[in-house]
């Protein structure tokens, strides 16, 4: 490598005047962004800034409408994603574009195989593979594993394995931590590092702030399309700083406040779980949840919590043990029996398990409850409009309209509509002007499962208090996420799962973040070994 | 692009759901012309054939009234095929293929023409050819819901065993229809038009409001459009997938009879390549292959368009082999015209 003085004062890759736009909408509105060798650069912005756009900008996947890209000195335009890659330039996208039925070596080179007259040198192939893992600091991820029997966590370093092996200079890296633990997120700092240390350049995309102040270098803030800072000091700039460039805000964080009420009712509580258990997902969980009342569960991906939230919904079958809502038990296995009881369920994945993506917003809303609405088995389309456009005011969805397709919405806006859809009286009636369920009818209980996901800051607090108003009228949550600070502060009582067990209950008052960090990560090294 | 079924809904654009004014133009603008502009490409293809046919026999499509009588065979020539893809349509967008379409069409058939079934009369007759292609679709849906069988093989299964099943019944020969009644219908006519044809149109209708006007449309074209968001907003997909095959074989039941009286005989050989033709006819009309989207109206243009090429190597006396090769550009470029309209417009923000 050529370290001339000069050369590394200029830098790797300068953006100037970036203009994109689609029919209806300017997604980058001239963004400035400067990236040095061997520096981690943030960006930073609220879903809808413009940040996924940048990102293909410097992917080859859109090609920009003005603006100049100077990349190692020269001035470039992709024009597919090959080109970008061939220049050096390599982007891990959130959801990983890895192949699981291939092996990890195969996936590294996944479309430049190392080949003699057409025919693959698997033994080459996996020796520079395990080459590659090796530079990572991961030798311990075999090369002839199948991609989809790893963990979270070593997807991500094979991804960055094929990023290496095409020789990248600059990594683009979007939230590489939101499907990561706490302690897999460390180790992934510690390979960036790694990395940077020898002159490779990595953009960093996340939502979380504490993360920018660890690995960071430098930050840009994106704003309406527009870069609102650049090249702020990561470790130095101030929190309500970044926040205010982000959104003209200055909390990161806001809970509302938990409602104080009287001791709980007599009877059985609104949902009861007794002893429930999954082969190798969860053993004799029993937990309760009352109406008016929000259940967190803490735990790390693999702790057996999502499986629990589907189980108990009925999408997957328990193997013994039973769920009882309001004292009745319910069928296992059989979705529908859990919603006509009065069960939803917000997924983890949004737009693979929730949202019909290409379909509008208002039929995303009322998929649960289309047949309701229906009369005589013909569907009413004008009624789902307005019942669908009550609920969106209600949740303040950002734009209005319910008739644009819901992939056009940002993420925060995206888990609104899937709350939506389980806020539907399913028996209301045409302009009686009560499109909200009342407590006695419709879901009654709902299971949240990271349900800020994706969200940016501004949106979170949002969706916060939504969830804490329908708690208080009388809704039981039931949340799982990965995020401690957020079930701290969401939930009214919290359980702690590790390894597919409840470890700990309490209210969420007589716990901090550091007792939680502490039950929720102790022996998850094993749970990182295990497939 | 963006629309699945019910394409008015589905504009970005246009009036809000508190805008309950109704006006004919608005009307117009935004539900009526939409099949037409969905499905613009197979339109242009139409308009295209019919000025081939215009320059090739101007004694035909230049006169009136050989042009109506022209075109009443290409319908009626269309309408058992038509039948056939519309049952398909469901199946395509619900995110299935059936492969045993033409199979069923046969084994119906053969099955409602038995002697023993002819003893009974013309009712017992088309019940029986309804009953074959429902119960057999029902098996096909059972497999695919229940049995979770990928659709291809299920279907390829059935594909096979019914058309075995059809020779075994009929011995591989010809049964001729003794009952009027049955051949009656491909010759009766009713307000001017064929029978055979009016049964096309009842069909397309009635599964028109089936797909964008019902639940089982919703429920079909949601599984089509996220299988996994439906089954967990509580849909009961397995169920759903036994009714759209189902349906499916029914159309085969329902184009079994309109065969049988065209030909006057049922026999083993009855829709042959029936499959092909009517997933090629769902697929140009504009219906993803993937499941969530597609459209009735585009099926029956397909098939339009597919019959009039037929029609017009027929008038001009061309051998049947250009006619393949013909409608193996049409497929190419008709798809090739949608993705065109669909890429242009899906160009919109990440």
């Amino acid at each position: 490598m050529s370290t001339s003085e000069t050369m590394s004062e200029a830098p790797i890759l300068s953006l100037t005047g970036i203009v994109k736009t689609f029919p209806g909408v300017r997604a980058l509105d001239g963004v400035e962004l400067e990236v040095l060798a061997g520096e981690v650069h943030c960006l930073l912005g609220q879903n809808g800034a413009g940040k996924s756009t940048l990102i293909k900008v410097l992917a080859g996947v859109h090609r920009p409408d003005a603006g100049s890209m100077v990349w190692r000195g020269e001035e470039v335009s992709f024009n597919s994603p090959l080109a970008a890659t061939k220049a050096g330039i390599s982007t891990i996208y959130q959801e990983l574009d890895l192949v699981d039925e291939l092996t990890v070596a195969e996936n590294i080179f996944l479309g430049h195989e190392q080949a003699a007259g057409g025919f693959i040198r698997r033994g080459q192939m996996r020796a520079g593979a395990k080459a590659v893992l090796d530079r990572l600091g991961h030798g311990d991820i075999p090369a002839t594993r199948k991609v989809g029997k790893l963990p979270a966590a070593a997807k991500q370093i094979v991804s960055m394995g094929r990023a290496l092996s095409h020789d990248a200079q600059l990594l683009v890296m979007d939230e590489p931590s939101a499907v990561l633990a706490h302690d897999e997120v460390a180790n992934l700092f510690r390979v960036i590092r790694d990395l940077t240390s020898r002159g490779i350049a990595v953009i960093y995309i996340t939502h979380r702030l504490e993360e920018i102040r660890e690995i960071g270098d430098r930050v840009t803030v994106l704003k309406d399309g527009r870069t609102s800072a650049v090249n702020l000091p990561a470790r130095s700039t101030g929190t309500d700083q970044l926040v205010s460039r982000m959104t003209g805000r200055t909390i990161e964080y806001i809970f509302p406040a938990r409602t104080e009420r009287a001791e709980a009712p007599a009877g059985p509580p609104l949902l009861e779980v007794v002893d429930l258990s999954r082969a190798g997902e969860f053993v004799d969980v029993s937990l309760t949840v009352r109406a008016g009342e929000i259940v967190g569960i803490a735990g790390l991906v693999g702790s057996g919590r999502s499986e629990l939230l589907e189980t108990i919904y009925g999408a997957r079958p328990a193997q013994s043990g039973e769920v009882r809502l309001d004292g009745r038990r319910l069928p296992p296995g059989r979705v529908p029996a859990a919603v006509r009881s009065g069960l939803g369920l917000a997924p983890e994945e949004r737009k693979s398990q929730a949202l019909i993506l290409e379909d509008p917003i208002y039929r995303n809303i009322t998929l649960a409850t289309f047949a309701h609405h229906a009369r005589g088995g013909i569907t009413r389309a004008s009624l789902e409009q307005t019942v669908a456009a009550e609920i969106a005011d209600d949740l303040a969805l950002q734009p209005r309209g319910v008739r644009r397709p819901v992939k056009t919405l940002s993420g925060g806006n995206q888990q609104k509509v899937v709350l939506g859809r389980w806020l539907l009286d399913p028996a209301v009636e045409p302009g009686s002007g009560a499109a909200r369920r009342r407590a006695s009818r419709g879901t009654r209980l709902l299971l949240l499962d990271e349900p800020t996901r994706g969200v940016d800051v501004g949106a979170r607090a949002d969706l916060y208090r939504v969830i804490r108003r329908l708690a208080d009228e009388g809704m039981g949550v039931l949340m799982v996420s990965s995020e401690v600070p957020e079930v701290l502060g969401l939930a009214d009582r919290v359980l702690v799962m590790r390894e597919g067990r409840v470890l700990r209950e309490a209210p969420a008052a007589e716990l901090d973040e550091e007792t939680v960090l502490d039950l929720v990560m102790a022996g998850s090294l094993l749970e990182v070994d295990s497939p | 692009m963006t629309e699945p079924v019910d394409v008015a809904d589905h504009r970005p654009a246009g009036p809000g759901p508190a805008d309950r004014g109704w006006s004919f133009s608005q009307w117009f603008r935004a539900d009526a012309s939409e099949p037409v502009r969905r499905n613009l490409g197979l339109v242009i293809v139409l308009i295209v054939l019919y000025a081939i046919g215009a320059w090739s026999r101007p004694d035909i499509f230049l006169h009136a009234d050989r042009l109506w009588s022209n075109e009443l065979t290409v319908l009626t020539l269309a309408s058992s095929i038509g039948v056939v893809a519309i049952g398909m349509t469901f199946v395509i967008i619900s995110g299935g293929i059936d492969l045993s379409v033409g199979a069923l069409l046969a084994l119906a058939s053969v099955w409602s023409t038995t002697v023993a079934t002819q003893s009974y009369g013309a009712a017992t007759m088309v019940l029986a050819a309804l009953l074959v292609g429902t119960i057999a679709g029902v098996v096909n849906g059972t497999l695919i819901a229940y049995g979770r069988m990928a659709p291809f093989i299920a279907t390829l299964a059935m594909m096979v065993a019914a058309r075995g099943l059809a020779q075994k019944i009929s011995g591989k020969t010809t049964q001729v229809v003794s009952v009027h009644a049955i051949t009656d219908i491909a010759q009766r006519k009713v307000l001017g038009l064929p029978l055979l044809v009016v049964i096309f149109g009842v069909v397309a209708v009635l599964a028109w409001v089936l797909l964008n006007r019902t639940t089982f449309g919703r429920r079909s074209a949601a599984i089509g459009g996220n299988g996994e968001a439906a089954r967990l907003a509580g849909i009961n997909v397995r169920r759903t997938q036994v009714l759209i095959y189902a349906l499916s074989g029914l159309c085969c039941g329902i184009a079994a009879i309109m065969v049988t009286a065209q030909a006057n005989s049922g026999s083993s050989d009855h829709g042959n390549l029936y499959e092909l033709q009517a997933i090629a006819a769902v697929i140009i009309g504009g219906t993803a292959l993937a499941g969530g989207r597609g459209t009735i109206v585009g099926s029956v243009l397909g098939v339009l368009v597919f019959t009039q090429i037929t029609n017009l190597f027929i008038v001009n006396n061309l051998a049947i082999e250009y006619q393949l090769i013909a409608q193996g550009v049409i497929i190419v470029a008709a798809v090739l015209v949608q993705q065109f309209r669909v890429s242009s417009l899906r160009r919109g923000p990440a």
